[in-house]
């Protein structure tokens, strides 16, 4: 029963996101950079690498604990930049604002916007404000788009994953997913959690300086989708098997309890100050390193290694000693009944 | 309320032992079937069926609420949506479910107002700040979830919040036990019961079912260490020949239950025949709303006319649920049927049996 109109799992990050990308986007906006399909297009001009990534920011509540819309839609691009390998430089910023809002939470946003660029060393150089009729935008939505140069060395990729690297986690995972759950009207527990939302680059910087550049095969931060279809979609575009290991991967108690109680899966939770690492064997360790050196990554463990068995698929050592796969995401996930 | 997991159920050593005692002791083929749908999302998750020696198979079983809904329940639910001025309230993993012709999430996308919430006192609280409209609430899921439907509409009689109903599609487990024993293909060894859905009924309601048929059938908590401890007591009492009703999930079910959500269910529902998908009409394993509290009965409050509500063609959801059947063995799994599109409700929720085969389950 396929459907006639967009559904909310049109926007998931799994498999259904896909298929719409794969099916109706990149056929009319056909061409190699675009359909390498990367966190954000890599091309050259005059001699140098540029990182180009764009993307928009919806989310309810638009404040939580651990920041709000504006430091995440910073954080978001800049992060997409880094995952290319990129030095994010120049960011643009486009406000969609409902009819309504008060100006007070606006000047919030904004303010916080201004502050996560500064900690994320980039600068905002262009921008555009739209205002629209009372229910026709809930609040307030941001696009972000963002440029960044990549040094020569460096060689980041999707499809660059190769037989014996070590996968590493730089921290706990869900934290984002589960804070804004938490947050929504009706979820009557209430926990500690903060949104993980930071900027990557720095960490990034920290690691290439710590490991040639051609040790890092893949960045990626597993946001929409989570670690399991972030992995999944490496294991694809690289053709390689991925095997992880359950009892490595870094996850709160109480994201684990939250997640029991309402039947999700962590792997697929989105997570927004993350990043997974592909990483040679003999420099692994030193990235781990590195990565432990940065705050955002003192909780980073390698929880698994790429093999060439399976090509294309996930698999997972689970704790009682089990094997099982890990699928990519299909459509969003929906809490459960018991 | 704070949230704190329990990693030790999840010990390795546990495990290790519990693994090793199972194959030391398993001679015979045995079939169990673990009737509840979060069981077998565990076993999947964990990877149960990858440790246990072949002579065991894990059947899933009917205890996916959603999965077990009949066609023209889901039919009705979507007619209820399309009533002007009706909001309408449900857990989210029914908001998939494909009906004859259409799907919530389809509804909603249409414009339809139908909201997910994570209790029923939310819809009720909808209720209350809605006072122009009427908010019906979907009743599904077994005796974990009906009693605090029932508490809901108690607070709403008490209240008077006259705009709140609630559709009472719930169904009991025993009864559906009894169902898949008098079914003549089904082979089952022993039952690993529902953790959830005996804690509110206690052990001691599956005791008339256990004395009629004398088949092997141990209560099992969620974390893999638990299934590893009921499904080691299965194996062995059907090893020594010895069935017995026991409970390897002390630490939340006793002999009785839960008699304050027992109480609360009997003021609010009576027992009354129910469609269960694959099934078929299975005696006095539904809930329906008293008569005291038809005030807040959606069925007697709106016409709800559903047209030939029809099991989609060629899907295997009913044989999947009673355990006669596996997923990879349906026609339509993995090709026409997929949880991106799905056909059948096994394939939608996230408990599905369908759904955990193709999520877990390696060709």
């Amino acid at each position: 029963m396929k459907s006639d109109k967009i559904l909310l799992d049109h926007g998931s990050g799994g498999k259904i996101s896909h298929s719409l990308t794969k099916d109706m986007l990149l056929p009319v906006f056909d061409n190699d950079i675009l359909a390498a399909l990367n966190d954000g297009a890599i091309f050259d001009l005059e001699g140098r690498r540029f990182a180009f990534s764009t993307d928009s920011y919806t989310v309810d509540p638009i404040f939580f604990p651990g920041g709000n819309i504006g430091d995440l839609a910073i954080n978001g691009t800049v992060n997409d930049l880094a995952m290319c390998g990129a030095t994010p430089l120049y960011l643009s910023v486009g406000l969609i604002i409902e009819e309504g809002l008060s100006m007070t939470d606006l000047e919030t946003i904004i303010n916080t916007m201004g502050r996560a660029a500064r900690a994320a060393g980039v600068t905002v150089i262009t921008g555009d404000t739209k205002v629209v009729p009372r229910g026709t935008a809930d609040r307030i939505f941001i696009n972000t788009s963002g440029i960044g140069l990549i040094p020569q060395e460096v060689h980041v990729a999707s499809n660059n994953a190769r037989a014996g690297d070590k996968i590493i986690l730089s921290g706990t995972i869900a934290d984002h997913a589960i804070t804004i759950l938490t947050q929504r009207e009706g979820l009557s527990f209430e926990t500690s959690l903060q949104s993980d939302s930071a900027p990557l680059n720095h960490m990034v910087k920290k690691m290439f300086m710590d490991a040639a550049g051609n040790a890092i095969h893949v960045l990626r931060d597993p946001t929409r989708g989570g670690v399991g279809t972030a992995l999944n979609e490496i294991a694809e575009k690289s053709e390689i098997g991925i095997e992880i290991f359950e009892d490595k991967i870094p996850l709160k108690d109480e994201v684990a309890g939250a997640c029991e109680l309402l039947g999700f899966d962590p792997l697929y939770l989105a997570n927004e100050g993350k990043l997974l690492a592909f990483v040679a064997p003999d420099r692994a360790d030193a990235v781990l390193q590195a990565i432990q050196s940065d705050p955002c990554g003192k909780d980073a463990a390698v929880i698994g290694q790429v093999v060439t068995d399976y090509p294309g698929k996930v698999f997972m050592n689970t704790r009682i000693g089990g094997k099982r796969i890990v699928d990519m995401l299909a459509g969003e996930q929906l809490p459960r009944i018991c | 309320m704070t949230l704190k997991h329990i990693d030790e159920y999840r010990d390795a050593e546990i495990s290790q032992n519990l693994i090793k005692k199972i194959k030391s002791i398993s001679q015979k083929e045995v079939r169990l079937m673990e009737v509840c749908g979060t069981h077998t999302v565990s076993i999947f998750r964990s990877g149960i069926r990858s440790v246990l020696p072949a002579s065991i198979s894990l059947l899933s079983g009917p205890g996916c609420p959603v999965c077990v809904t009949d066609q023209a329940e889901i039919d009705a639910f979507i007619e209820l949506a399309r009533i002007d001025d009706v909001i309408l309230t449900t857990f989210g993993d029914l908001m998939r479910v494909p009906g004859t012709k259409s799907s919530l999430q389809k509804e909603s996308a249409g414009g339809r107002d139908i909201r997910v919430v994570y209790s029923t006192f939310d819809a009720l609280e909808i209720a209350r700040k809605n006072p122009a409209k009427k908010v019906v609430f979907l009743g599904v899921g077994f005796e974990t979830t009906a009693p605090t439907i029932a508490a809901a509409i108690l607070s709403a009689a008490q209240a008077d919040v006259k705009n709140f109903s609630v559709i009472s599609a719930h169904k009991l487990v025993p009864p559906a036990l009894e169902a898949l024993m008098a079914a003549a293909d089904v082979k089952i060894d022993g039952f690993i019961l529902p953790g959830h859905v005996s804690v509110i009924i206690g052990l001691n309601a599956y005791r008339p079912f256990f004395d009629r048929y004398q088949i092997p059938c141990v209560v099992a908590g969620f974390e893999p260490t638990d299934i590893l401890q009921a499904i080691s007591m299965l194996v062995e009492m059907l090893e020594s020949k010895s069935p017995a009703l026991d409970n390897a999930y002390r630490r939340a079910v006793t002999a009785e239950g839960n008699a304050k959500a027992q109480q609360i269910l009997t003021e609010i529902f009576e027992p009354a025949d129910a469609c269960w998908r694959g099934i078929g009409i299975i005696p006095q394993s539904g809930l329906k709303i008293r008569e005291k509290y038809a005030a807040h009965d959606a069925l007697q409050l709106f016409d709800i006319q559903v047209p030939d509500a029809k099991t989609p063609h060629g899907c295997a959801c009913g044989e999947v649920l009673i355990g006669t059947k596996i997923p990879p063995e349906c026609a339509l799994y993995k090709k026409a049927c997929t949880p991106m599109d799905p056909v059948g409700p096994c394939m939608v929720s996230t408990e599905g049996t369908c759904a955990a085969y193709y999520k877990y389950h390696s060709d």
